[in-house]
């Protein structure tokens, strides 16, 4: 069996770390893990998404995901998870911070682009029960820290159990990925309800 | 043997470190850059690894290198092929005593660079063997082939992934630091007989070359990764080692998939078991393995190639047909069955393999859900923009400041500042290649005089390719001011050192070669430095330099604000403002935005550069910011 993700925001909100820790705590269970992720050009405020494909054996060749082939959307920014949406499975999940990143062209002209409509869209095309809108940014603020919104948002997209990992298979890989310094609060916003 | 999650570029750096590469050499580009910085991070004891001033320089070093028995590789991005031609052209004809592989990555889209060129192309030019991976884990085992026949037959190699390969993640199998190759080098042998390049030496090499390459298709043919499967039946990933090539199992399908580099992973992939259709992976477009193709279209119908950029494969099985007299319909991009240009997706692949291993056309369904379902609002563009606090944005604003109401041309460069050119700054008028932005605006300035000509260019590629041009403008007596944009790092790339640093790719702290030097040592009579972020004075400085005659260099300094810390944030005091929106209007910095109305700072962006403070005409910002 094959466990599609896809994860998206904006640049600089720190998907990559998210992708390490998934794959690593699949590696840890003995999955294949392949992952394509944007960098370059396209970092400096543009729309980034990585994909990420586990496997418990079946053949697995190419790091990207086909239209309606993911289980689950992590989006750090619900109007990136509108664009990322026609990947989505049918029933399949959708976890998505609920605050909207102005980009800068939107400021200049002035034109409207707020979370409202993006979250009302997102209730009605998604599965009842499949669409989980989390405040990550005051969740990671409240922790003193805006940096660990990703390990929030990380921590909602495992307790759905659609990704066949555990909150114990990321917790037990921490101290792999994140300098130790910082493990005490990851472990805190990946916990947090 | 061990497992690891690895980028790409990571699984090249440590499969070329198992191939016991002794010298890395490189100029930094989007795909390529991690390469050389993993054999860096990676380096074993008597690995020398340098990032050169630019893919030319790279190239003659590792050239060099390999002349005297070393296991040597160059890495760069497509468009620095183009910089390292003129030695690479000549070097085909040399050769090498060492291992040499000259790793290219080619960006379909394209994503990060100016054209969408394909290195294979150029392997075929320069007539030297080209390897092309399909996956991280092909991508780590195939380096250390090319090593080994690069060594094999004394020339320099082509490895070409693509953006997709190089950055992409996965779980693979790599050997541990007691399997590597070791290999000690003997050190360059005189004999100008060899190393000498004269008409004499090209002409006997020429047909030697030639010779070399009509048997390595044959030897092609044998290397294992270039294989013919059965459909997507083959169980086990595209990296499990091949069973040699299964013609005999093959269906009795009359159609055929050709395909190379992450094409041939999503047709497997698109595939996904189907069996009505045999492929041809093809590891070497070059030289081509005819021997195995002849034995792919052999009783076949129809071949659809799938492939990125240019029409390599599909080209080359076309020639095969006609050479060989096979009756075979070879379909792709020179028959408009796929699209000429742009990245294959794993949906356009699928489309492709469908249309063509369906029997009837393809009848357009209309899907009522999808009509009566809600249409989703619009989603917001999100184009690249210059971070909140780069030092280039008020670099710009002083220039545009100091400008205003007078005829001029804005020619830009290669890096971030290529960013310049959104609005409202609108401050890059050209941008064609590394170091032209410099001769661009000279030719301008020869056909409109009064026009006031500036060239803006980075500091790393000022050093790569900007000096020549800057020799030129002098000579020939043009008029035109250089703006050296300064942040002490090649920033675009990920913050590669460079000889302005004073660091090397090694970690050693070495003199720095001063910008206003080099510029003195020209002949400038008007070379000065600035703080970008002192912006009257940045202004005055655009100014005065506009009463000098001949060329005119600013170096505004300022580090790039994604490796300094922040200087605080800035504050909009809500009583002052008066809501005009000047600082909006001017500067477009991503960290001053409207919340219900009201101009605010974006804590989590702003760098507390105090461009927008000194910008508002009422003093409303303040905070801590730069003074």
């Amino acid at each position: 069996m094959i466990k599609n993700i896809v994860l998206c925001g904006v640049g600089g909100q720190g998907t990559v770390l998210a992708s390490k820790l998934l794959a690593a705590a699949a590696m840890e269970k003995g999955f294949t893990v392949m992952s394509a992720e944007t960098i370059g050009m396209a970092q400096r405020g543009g729309n980034v998404f990585s994909n990420i494909r586990i496997s418990d054996g079946e053949a697995m060749y190419a790091p990207m995901i086909g239209t309606g082939e993911a289980d689950l959307i992590l989006a750090f920014e619900p109007g990136e998870a509108v664009r990322m949406l026609p990947f989505l499975k049918k029933d399949g999940f959708v976890i998505t911070n609920t605050r909207a990143v102005k980009p800068t062209t939107a400021t200049l002209t002035g034109s409207g682009y707020d979370a409202g409509p993006m979250l009302e869209y997102l209730q009605k095309k998604v599965a009842d029960g499949h669409l989980m809108q989390v405040d990550g940014d005051s969740a990671a603020a409240a922790l003193g820290n805006p940096r660990v919104l990703n390990v929030v948002l990380l921590g909602a997209a495992v307790r759905t159990g659609a990704l066949g990992l555990t909150e114990e298979d990321i917790l037990n890989v921490m101290g792999k990925v994140i300098k130790e310094k910082f493990l005490d609060l990851n472990r805190k916003a990946f916990t947090l309800a | 043997m061990h497992s690891e999650f690895l980028m790409g570029n990571a699984a090249i750096a440590l499969g070329a470190i198992a191939a016991g590469v002794d010298l890395v050499a490189g100029y930094p580009g989007t795909p390529s850059t991690e390469t050389l910085e993993n054999t860096a991070k990676y380096r074993p004891e008597g690995l020398y690894v340098e990032w050169s001033v630019n893919e030319k320089s790279a190239m003659e070093v590792a050239a060099g290198a390999a002349y005297a028995g070393a296991r040597t590789m160059v890495t760069m991005k497509q468009v620095g092929l183009n910089v390292a031609s003129d030695p690479l052209m000549s070097l085909e004809y040399i050769g090498v005593k060492g291992g040499m592989v000259i790793m290219v990555a080619d960006d379909p889209g394209p994503i990060s660079s100016q054209t969408e060129q394909d290195t294979r192309h150029f392997a075929y030019f320069s007539k030297l063997p080209c390897f092309d991976p399909t996956s991280v884990q092909e991508a780590y085992d195939m380096i250390q082939d090319a090593f080994a026949y690069s060594e094999e037959y004394g020339t320099p190699v082509f490895f070409r992934p693509t953006t997709r390969i190089c950055h992409a993640y996965a779980s693979i199998n790599v050997k541990d630091a007691d399997e590597y190759k070791k290999n000690s080098p003997e050190g360059f042998i005189k004999d100008s007989k060899r190393w000498v390049i004269f008409p004499r030496l090209s002409n006997a090499n020429h047909r030697k070359i030639e010779a070399r390459n009509e048997k390595l298709k044959d030897v092609f043919s044998e290397y294992p990764r270039n294989m013919i499967l059965n459909g997507g039946a083959n169980a086990g990933a595209a990296d499990a080692a091949p069973e040699v090539s299964a013609v005999q199992s093959v269906t009795a399908s009359k159609k055929g998939i050709a395909a190379g580099g992450i094409s041939f992973a999503l047709t497997m992939e698109a595939l996904h078991g189907r069996t009505d259709a045999r492929v041809f992976k093809v590891a070497t477009p070059h030289p081509f393995p005819e021997k195995l193709a002849v034995e792919f279209l052999t009783g076949l119908d129809e071949v659809l190639c799938l492939e990125e950029l240019d029409p390599v494969i599909e080209r080359e099985l076309t020639y095969v047909c006609g050479k060989y007299g096979l009756d075979v319909k070879i379909r792709g991009k020179l028959t408009h069955d796929t699209a000429n240009a742009g990245e294959n997706s794993l949906d356009l692949i699928k489309q492709y393999i469908n249309s063509f291993l369906s029997e009837q056309e393809n009848v357009a369904v209309v899907d009522q859900a999808a009509i009566e379902a809600p249409q989703p609002p619009a989603i917001p563009i999100r184009p690249p923009v210059l971070c909140a606090g780069c030092p280039h944005r008020a670099s710009f604003y002083a220039v545009k400041v100091a400008m205003k109401r007078q005829k001029t041309i804005f020619c830009g460069d290669i890096g971030c500042y290529t960013l310049g050119n959104a609005m409202p700054l609108d401050m890059c008028d050209t941008c064609l290649c590394m170091g032209a932005g410099i001769n661009i605006a000279q030719g301008v300035y020869r056909i409109e005089p009064d026009t006031k000509a500036f060239a803006f260019v980075g500091d790393s590629t000022f050093f790569a390719s900007a000096i020549t041009g800057i020799i030129n403008a002098v000579y020939n007596q043009a008029e035109m001011t250089v703006c050296i944009l300064d942040n002490s790092t090649t920033a675009m790339t990920g913050h590669q050192p460079h000889p302005g640093t004073g660091r090397t790719m090694m970690g050693e702290v070495v003199a720095k070669v001063s910008i206003e030097a080099v510029l003195r040592g020209i002949g400038l009579e008007f070379v000065e430095t600035v703080d970008p972020l002192d912006l009257e004075k940045a202004v005055d400085t655009v100014k005065r330099a506009q009463e000098v005659p001949g060329v005119k260099a600013i170096i505004f300094k300022s580090p790039c604000v994604a490796i300094t810390k922040p200087k605080g944030k800035a504050a909009v005091d809500p009583d002052k403002c008066i809501g005009c929106r000047k600082c909006i209007r001017e500067i477009g910095c991503p960290g001053i935005v409207i919340n219900d109305g009201f101009v605010c700072i974006d804590d989590s962006l702003c760098t507390g550069c105090g461009l927008c403070a000194l910008i508002c005409p009422v003093g409303s910002i303040g905070g801590e910011v730069h003074d």
